[in-house]
């Protein structure tokens, strides 16, 4: 079962043995309704954007949908990782297979603490490691946005985990140790441009899920954050995004800010693998926020 | 002196085998830098930095079709493990990949049967060749750094 396997038994182990204290430490923690009682109006043109920038339509839409067919977010996909297939789930407004009788302070819970709608620990396949980072208000307009788009009754399969990735009370216990909402990087005398830039490539879009490689318990090294990854779906890898990056760090923010709209590098390479998606979901967003992203890229620590 | 002969033998085989691999290598490469090439010129008119010259657009996309019609030559058996950065799925599927290469070419081709007359139909020039590149790339090319 591998290094990760062992430790991940042994932290059930351990669970089992303290278990009170365990348990305490790592229960799941999700928002009371009261949390989220005064959110306000919300903005659903920017609810719009913060789904482009969350790629949600990357792992929740069905995998051959193009276009339009992209906004019906049925589930459909199989995603392999090195601890089994996750099936993302329907999460389109449909009130029985979807999320549509969702609370705004479940959604939250789900999307800033990890935690399902009865109570459990999710996993980290849903990328909440990353939109921990994201304001209560951008939560409430993309809630407000998902619910205009498409109903669908599609009902996806469980996932397919050994143990003991199968356990989600396991998951307590990696939350614990890896999940947080610091800043990845310290910067200081940041621009509005290149602070825009880090919450959105810290918080929604995610960028550090692929870039930045883990540990052996699959918690990042934030040591050496965006410094590239070997790829997770198999040979090859995902490129050091920072200004050390063999490609990148040749390129100006300009450069980066156009490789995000167009999908080509400065020589007319095109994007490719997992980015592509990527790429198109950043096509979605205005040339302000692509330049912002572009200018935090400029201003990390080089790996 | 057998031995020695085999031994020879066996070195020449495998030199010739690394040049053969090479070429092959360096065919795609030049192969695929020939359609960046080509997409940077139309790119570059596109945004405006450079002005506007019908018969390099031209000359372009005749360049990409090029690419598209040549570029499976070289992804014969044998031909999986050169180092490069193509990906073992285009082996698994190689009808889907045969086909991508051709459509970039009859998109190409489609485009010099009715050539911009200026640059704001540059748009719809890159909005046409480029999703072949993105596509094909999504599946069959791995960074490698
Ligand atoms: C990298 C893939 C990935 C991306 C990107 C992603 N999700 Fe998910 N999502 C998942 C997986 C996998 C699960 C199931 C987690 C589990 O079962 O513990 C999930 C679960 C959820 C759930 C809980 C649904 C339920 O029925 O319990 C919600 C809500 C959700 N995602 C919303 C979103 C939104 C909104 C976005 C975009 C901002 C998004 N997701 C982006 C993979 C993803
Ligand atoms: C699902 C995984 C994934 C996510 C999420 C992701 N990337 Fe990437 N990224 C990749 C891969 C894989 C490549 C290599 C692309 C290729 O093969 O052409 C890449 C390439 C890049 C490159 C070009 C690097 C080069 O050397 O060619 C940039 C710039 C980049 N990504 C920025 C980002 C930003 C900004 C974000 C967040 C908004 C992001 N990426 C999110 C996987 C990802
Ligand atoms: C049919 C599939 C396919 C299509 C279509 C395609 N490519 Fe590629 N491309 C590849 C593969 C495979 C590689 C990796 C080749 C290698 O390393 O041997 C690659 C590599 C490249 C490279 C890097 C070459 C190098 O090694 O320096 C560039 C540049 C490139 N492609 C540009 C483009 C552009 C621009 C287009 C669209 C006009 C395009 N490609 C369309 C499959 C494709």
């Amino acid at each position: 079962m591998g290094r990760f396997g062992r430790a991940l038994t042994t932290l059930v182990v351990i669970g089992a043995v303290g278990a009170g204290a365990y348990l305490y430490l790592t229960r799941p923690q999700p928002y009371t309704e009261s949390d989220f009682a005064e959110a306000g109006e919300p903005d659903i043109k920017n609810g719009e954007m913060m789904f482009w920038a969350g790629g949600c339509v990357s792992c929740h839409a069905s995998p051959d949908a193009e276009g339009d067919a992209q906004l019906v977010l049925s589930g459909g996909l199989a995603l392999k990782s090195p601890f089994g297939t996750f099936y993302p789930p329907n999460i389109s407004p449909d009130p029985d297979a979807g999320i549509g009788n969702w609370t705004l302070a479940e959604f939250a819970s789900a999307m800033k603490r990890g935690v399902g709608r009865n109570g459990e620990h999710l996993y980290p396949s849903l990328p909440y490691t990353s939109y921990v980072h994201m304001s209560d208000a951008d939560i409430r307009d993309l809630f407000a946005y998902m619910k205009t788009l498409p109903k669908s009754s599609n009902v996806t399969a469980e996932h397919d985990l050994p143990f003991p990735f199968n356990i989600r009370l396991a998951l307590g216990g990696w939350k614990f140790l890896y999940f947080n909402d610091n800043p990845r990087v310290v910067l200081s005398d940041a621009s509005e441009a290149v602070k825009r830039g880090q919450y959105l490539v810290e918080g929604p879009g995610h960028c550090g899920e692929c870039h930045t490689p883990r540990d052996f318990l699959g918690g990042w090294k934030t040591s050496e954050w965006l410094a590239g990854a070997p790829n997770p779906e198999g040979e090859g890898v995902v490129p050091n995004i920072t200004p050390g990056g063999a490609e990148v760090g040749d390129w100006s923010a300009k450069d980066i800010a156009y490789y995000l709209e167009s999908g080509f590098t400065p020589d007319f390479d095109s994007v490719g693998g997992s980015m592509v998606e990527v790429q198109r979901n950043m096509a979605h967003l205005t040339a302000e926020d692509r330049e912002a992203i572009a200018a935090y890229l400029k201003a990390i620590p080089a790996h | 002196m057998k031995l020695r002969l085999a031994v020879t033998a066996l070195a020449l085989t495998a030199f010739g085998f690394s040049a053969f691999a090479n070429e092959t290598s360096e065919m795609r490469e030049k192969l695929m830098k020939q359609a960046g090439g080509a997409m940077g010129t139309i790119g570059a008119m596109a945004k405006g930095e450079k002005p506007f010259d019908q018969d390099a657009v031209k000359t372009a996309l005749e360049a990409i079709a090029e690419t598209g019609h040549k570029f499976p030559d070289y992804f014969g058996e044998g031909t999986e493990n050169l180092g490069d950065e193509a990906s073992p799925a285009i082996w698994e599927n190689m009808d889907d990949f045969k086909a991508r290469s051709a459509k970039l070419a009859a998109d190409a081709e489609a485009q010099l049967a009715q050539l911009p007359a200026d640059a704001a139909g540059l748009g719809a020039v890159m909005g046409a060749i480029g999703p072949n590149c993105s596509g094909c790339h999504e599946k069959y090319r791995l960074k490698k750094q």
